[in-house]
């Protein structure tokens, strides 16, 4: 089998932090070829590379055997490469047909749609799947939409298709459909290369790996050499240990400190997102929710933290009504928040990080007189706990946007447990961040749940809610469709209740 | 029904100027950036066109002209937007001040002259005895023949070709066009440039057919309409002619209350009074069909730098 | 950095060139005569100080409400509605008053209805999700052609020979000038005295903070709890009382009546958004901007009787000074976080 890439001694780095460091990789004709490595390996970065995004300090990349350049991703799709991104790279107000067409070349200048919804049907017929050219995307669910990133990489004639993390946002039906598909590409001489960090699937779908940790590649495996074992430890650090299910204690109190009842809400798009959803979390209790993204969590969270009103139902907080009250008011009734999209809600990048720790509470005492602001108590606010959550920061007047992604979480943290909260709501808090702040911020939970304090948990990571929870909920297609002891379910039973199958309480 | 037909058969010339600006800034804002400079586009071109037109008595001349010049003001905006990614509202104001400040330096001497060739109304032989439609909207002089064309144009190539495809991809999601491989500062240059030769023909307009003389800031607020009926159109081309004449009928209107004693002050707040309640409407209207502007409308694209 | 030099230069340049070859003036002439007219003369400099006192009361609103990214473009509009409101009071309310009493109101009033004007793209931009841009644009010229319609119409003395003026204002509603000089220094004093006043509220207060975390990352700013409608309608409120404060001064101080809209104004409130921008939308700042901008202002009406030059070369001058000062980065120094959609 002829080699369609090869990357050698790749180099990038990001101000001082380096993301590829010598990497040295190669993708054979007709194989799915697995990036295995944690969050901030430097899995995608290198595939940004390949796809034309980033441009390396260093390094060459030689397609069948040729070196080239690749500047941009018009490039990198005139070379027969296509990506399809975690976050899906789809106008959503646009049809398929338009998502598709979009940089298509060989369509004709008028009417293009027309070949396209060719194309399209082509390509379903092909390979056996329904897809609705002229559907606006965003009434399509996450395994339709990747369906039409992978129509777009197959109508430009893609011979290399690169899939970054391409199962986060699926549900484990969807999954099996998408490997099914790459098994049918493989088979027509396609390349795939499938970033992810789940073990599974490597083992499951891929010819070879590659495994990248901390920047370097560790090595390439052929999958018959290997077991997830052996993976596992070349994808970790071995100093970092995983917070088991065994060794902490499970004490839950009896008082309910957060009852929902019967509580729906709508979307943006005034669809109704939570349907009818009902559940206590008690003292000490760290409540998981999980679900694929879309199901109805963000929405929950927004009407429980006073972000969005709910159309029905009751929320109680220590048997207090808090129904649409207010992002302020459920704050004082000491319910911490952190938002699932940290940067852009959560902090305000371009003030200082002082001004950041005040952001809920700089209308209070100490903090303000009234009218005016205490910045000499603002700043040692700052540095106190700067000090304390041990934040990486040039000082505590620097601008937010500085820090890494890890310590942006803590800051959040530190500043939405000043309040001594008695819930705290965390939204996906260690989605992107590297394995030692996850550590941290894991700890930092069940620090709060031994004090005394109710944690909801919503996560898309199922390994990260049982090894937390104590209980999880599981919700789909905005109910909850099943609420599990932690101890005594299963991944399996988890993730069927993900696709809908189980109870309804 | 004679006074009807009349005042609709005045509407349109009197939303000419407004219809050609609005598709410009249809295809800019569908690009994504923000041209608050209509206005100042707008004069510059009404003021081209006089003084190429009083310099080579040809009036056809004096369009090409205005059209030049809104183009290459609009360049000014692509540069500041596109390449310096500087403030959009901020550019725009510039170019509206800059736009009043030149064409009163350049009008100076046109003032109070008459237009040497003006444009004529050509009535469409055959089509103008149709009742009612005929002499409504084939009475008229050939540059509104040419606002129906461009309009038809630009519905046509925003719906129907690759172009049109990629520019809205653009104004939505100027990160999924980057990874399709799309040369964004390239297209958002051209829609401006389009939109800056548009409102340059809006102006001339203005000056060479509406109103063939040369006032210092006769334009007086066309081009701030122009945006307004951007947003009533829902940014469609086919929206943008209703908007457009809907305004020209306000202008109609205008002229034609002034006789019953109404001062004429009051009567010119209604474009503005109207503007607004029609802003109005559309705000409702958008928040119930769920569409909106282009979603990046006004935010400077830049390829993410860090991880 | 090189790219701004390279930038001014490309601006500055063919600006200036324009100018020359347009009205075959040497630039340096045209330069020399603003900077003489407006600097070189102890009557030059005290009509410079007179013409910065709008701006820097227009500019001081302004940065607050750019602070907060609301554009708010009326301050034109808010500062005849200003107008309006003094010569209401001092007209036809108390116009027999002691000074102190007739003029403090005369400036509250002036304060209140240029707040009201901001109110409209206020409550507009809250219940409608209506751009403030566009509308407080429209007040503009619903004020102009209100100013207007009121002398020529109901307001028009009979006593002025067929001038579209007001009746003059009762000496007790004529602000006190510093000698024989047009400075209306009580006005300049509450400009100044406003100036520190806002600095230190928005350096220092609550609402300072507040109209930073909107201005910078809105969604934050839900997710604090902050009510974002409220600030709204208080910054604009605050940014149209400061520019109607302007206009009392104007027609009080300078006109001593209601004139038609172009006479009480030369565009303070539009040349007042270069200021609040050239100022960095530091209150402080803006005042020696403002007397820049107040000597511009000068210097255009010089060179239109000196070199016969039209009044609008001013506003060319000023647009190439709005792209100057944005090619230097002024106000794009915060894109990444600038969510600054510009909904409808």
């Amino acid at each position: 089998m002829g080699k369609v890439i090869q990357m050698k001694g790749i180099v990038k780095s990001f101000g001082n932090i380096i993301a590829n460091n010598r990497v040295d990789f190669d993708l054979r004709e007709g194989e799915i070829h697995g990036l295995l490595g944690e969050n901030g390996a430097g899995k995608t970065t290198l595939m940004n590379i390949l796809y034309g995004l980033y441009s390396p300090d260093a390094g060459e990349i030689y397609i069948d055997g040729n070196r080239v350049d690749i500047k941009s991703p018009s490039d990198a799709i005139n070379f027969g490469i296509s990506m399809v991104h975690q976050n899906f790279k789809l106008i959503q107000s646009h049809t398929v047909v338009e998502n598709v067409a979009l940089g298509l070349k060989g369509t004709g200048f008028f009417f293009p749609a027309r070949t396209v919804e060719r194309r399209i049907r082509e390509f379903s017929q092909k390979y056996g799947f329904k897809i609705d050219p002229h559907t606006p995307v965003w009434q399509l669910s996450a395994g339709e939409k990747q369906r039409v990133e992978i129509v777009k990489a197959f109508c430009r004639n893609a011979k290399v298709f690169i899939l970054d993390e391409p199962t986060s946002m699926l549900t484990p039906a969807e999954t099996g459909e998408l490997f099914k598909l790459l098994r049918l590409l493989r088979v027509e001489g396609k390349s795939i290369i499938l970033i992810t960090h789940k073990l599974d699937e490597v083992l499951e779908v891929c010819d070879r790996i590659t495994v990248l940790r901390g920047g370097k590649k560790i090595k390439t495996v052929d999958i018959n050499e290997v077991n997830k074992k052996d993976l596992a430890s070349m994808m970790f650090d071995q100093e970092i240990s995983f917070l088991g299910r065994e060794n902490r204690m499970r004490k839950v109190d009896k008082d309910i400190i957060l009852e929902i009842k019967n509580i729906s809400v709508l979307s943006d798009k005034n669809l109704l997102a939570v349907k009818d959803v009902s559940f206590n979390i008690h003292r000490g209790e760290i409540f998981g929710i999980a679900g694929v993204a879309g199901n109805g969590q963000k929405e929950l969270v927004e009407a429980i933290t006073g972000l969005r009103r709910t159309v029905n139902g009751n929320i109680y907080i220590l048997g207090r009504d808090v129904t649409n009250v207010g992002p302020r008011e459920i704050l004082d009734k000491g319910v911490a928040h952190v938002p699932e999209e940290r940067i852009r809600m959560g902090v305000v990048p371009s003030m200082s990080l002082e001004e950041n720790f005040i952001l809920r509470s700089y209308n209070k005492e100490p903090f303000s007189d009234g009218l005016f602001l205490r910045y000499d108590v603002i700043s040692n606010h700052a540095k106190e706990l700067i000090s304390r959550y041990k934040i990486s920061a040039l000082d505590e007047k620097s601008p937010a946007i500085t820090l890494s992604g890890g310590n942006i979480q803590k800051l959040i943290l530190a500043r939405e447990l000043t309040i001594s909260p008695v819930l705290i709501v965390a939204s996906h808090p260690t989605q992107g961040l590297d394995m030692k702040s996850i550590q941290q911020i894991h700890e930092l939970l069940l620090k709060q749940k031994e004090d005394g304090c109710a944690v909801l948990l919503i996560s898309e990571d199922i390994q990260e809610l049982l090894s937390l929870s104590d209980r999880i909920a599981v919700m789909f297609d905005g109910r909850i469709s099943g609420i599990r002891n932690t101890d005594e379910t299963t991944i399996e039973e988890i993730g069927m209740l993900m696709v809908g199958g189980g109870d309804r309480v | 029904m004679n006074l009807i037909v009349d005042i609709l058969r005045a509407a349109i010339p009197a939303g000419t100027p407004l219809l050609l600006g609005t598709l410009g800034e249809i295809y800019v804002e569908r690009s994504g950036i923000l041209n608050l400079g209509v206005e100042g586009i707008m004069i510059m071109g009404a003021v081209t066109a006089f003084g190429v037109t009083t310099l080579t008595s040809n009036v056809w001349l004096g369009i090409f002209a205005s059209t030049i010049t809104g183009g290459m003001m609009a360049l000014i905006h692509a540069f500041d937007c596109v390449t310096l990614k500087a403030n959009q509202t901020l550019s725009g104001l510039a170019l509206t001040m800059l736009g009043s400040g030149l064409s009163g330096l350049i009008g100076k001497r046109y003032i109070g002259m008459p237009l040497s060739s003006k444009l004529q109304n050509v009535p469409l032989k055959g089509l103008v005895n149709i009742p009612v439609i005929g002499p409504v909207l084939f009475d008229q002089d050939p540059l509104v023949y040419i606002s129906y064309i461009l309009a038809f144009l630009f519905w046509f190539f925003l719906f129907n070709t690759r172009f049109g495809i990629t520019l809205r991809s653009v104004g939505e999601s100027p990160e999924v066009a980057d990874s399709a491989g799309i040369n964004i500062p390239a297209i958002q240059y051209f829609a401006v440039f389009l939109g800056g030769i548009m409102s340059g023909l809006g102006g001339a307009y203005l000056s060479v057919a509406y109103a063939p003389v040369w006032i210092e800031g006769m334009t007086a607020g066309t081009g701030w309409i122009v945006l307004a009926i951007t947003i009533f159109s829902l940014w469609r081309p086919e929206r943008a002619i209703l908007g457009s004449y809907l305004f020209g009928g306000v202008r109609v209107l205008q002229y034609r209350l002034q006789p019953l004693g109404i001062s004429p002050n009051i009567l010119n707040m209604m474009p503005f009074v109207f503007t607004i309640l029609v802003l109005m409407i559309a705000s409702r209207e958008i928040s119930k069909k769920r569409i909106g502007a282009p979603a990046s409308l006004g935010v400077s694209y830049q390829r993410e730098k860090t991880l | 950095m090189s790219k701004n030099i390279w930038v001014s230069f490309s601006v500055i340049v063919p600006g200036v060139l324009a100018i020359y070859l347009i009205s075959g003036v040497r630039p340096d002439i045209i330069f020399k005569s603003i900077i003489v007219s407006a600097f070189g003369s102890i009557y030059g400099i005290t009509e410079t100080l007179t013409k910065s006192i709008p701006l820097m009361l227009c500019g001081i609103g302004l940065s607050a409400a750019f602070k907060s990214s609301i554009w708010n473009i009326g301050a034109e509009g808010q500062l005849l509605m200003g107008a309006v409101g003094a010569t209401w009071i001092a007209l036809y309310v108390i116009p027999n008053a002691p000074r102190l009493i007739l003029l403090t109101v005369m400036f509250l009033s002036g304060a209140i209805f240029g707040a009201l004007w901001a109110f409209v793209p206020a409550i507009l931009k809250i219940k409608f999700n209506l751009n403030e841009i566009i509308i407080s644009l429209m007040m503009n010229y619903i004020a102009i052609e209100f100013v207007n319609y009121l002398v020529y119409g109901p307001w028009r003395s009979p006593f002025e020979w067929g001038f579209p003026y007001s009746t003059k204002f009762p000496l007790n509603a004529q602000i006190p000038r510093f000698l024989d000089t047009r400075i209306h220094y009580p006005t300049l004093l509450l400009a100044l005295f406003l100036a520190v006043f806002v600095h230190i509220l928005l350096k220092r207060s609550k609402l300072g903070y507040e109209i930073k975390v909107i201005g910078e990352n809105m969604e934050a700013a839900k997710y604090a709890g902050l009510n974002i409608s409220r600030i709204i309608v208080v910054i604009l409120l605050l940014s149209g009382g400061l520019a109607g404060l302007a206009g009392v001064g104007e027609v009080a101080g300078i006109h001593h009546r209601l004139r038609v809209a172009s006479g009480i104004s030369p565009g303070y409130g539009y040349t007042a958004i270069i200021v609040a921008w050239l100022g960095k939308l530091n209150p402080l700042l803006i005042i020696p901007v403002s007397l820049l901008f107040g000597g511009l202002l000068v210097g255009g009406d010089s060179i239109q009787v000196s070199l016969g030059l039209p009044g609008a070369t001013i506003n060319f001058i000023n647009g190439l000074v709005l792209i100057f000062v944005m090619a230097q980065g002024f106000s794009n120094n915060r894109i990444f976080i600038k969510k600054g959609r510009n909904r409808v």
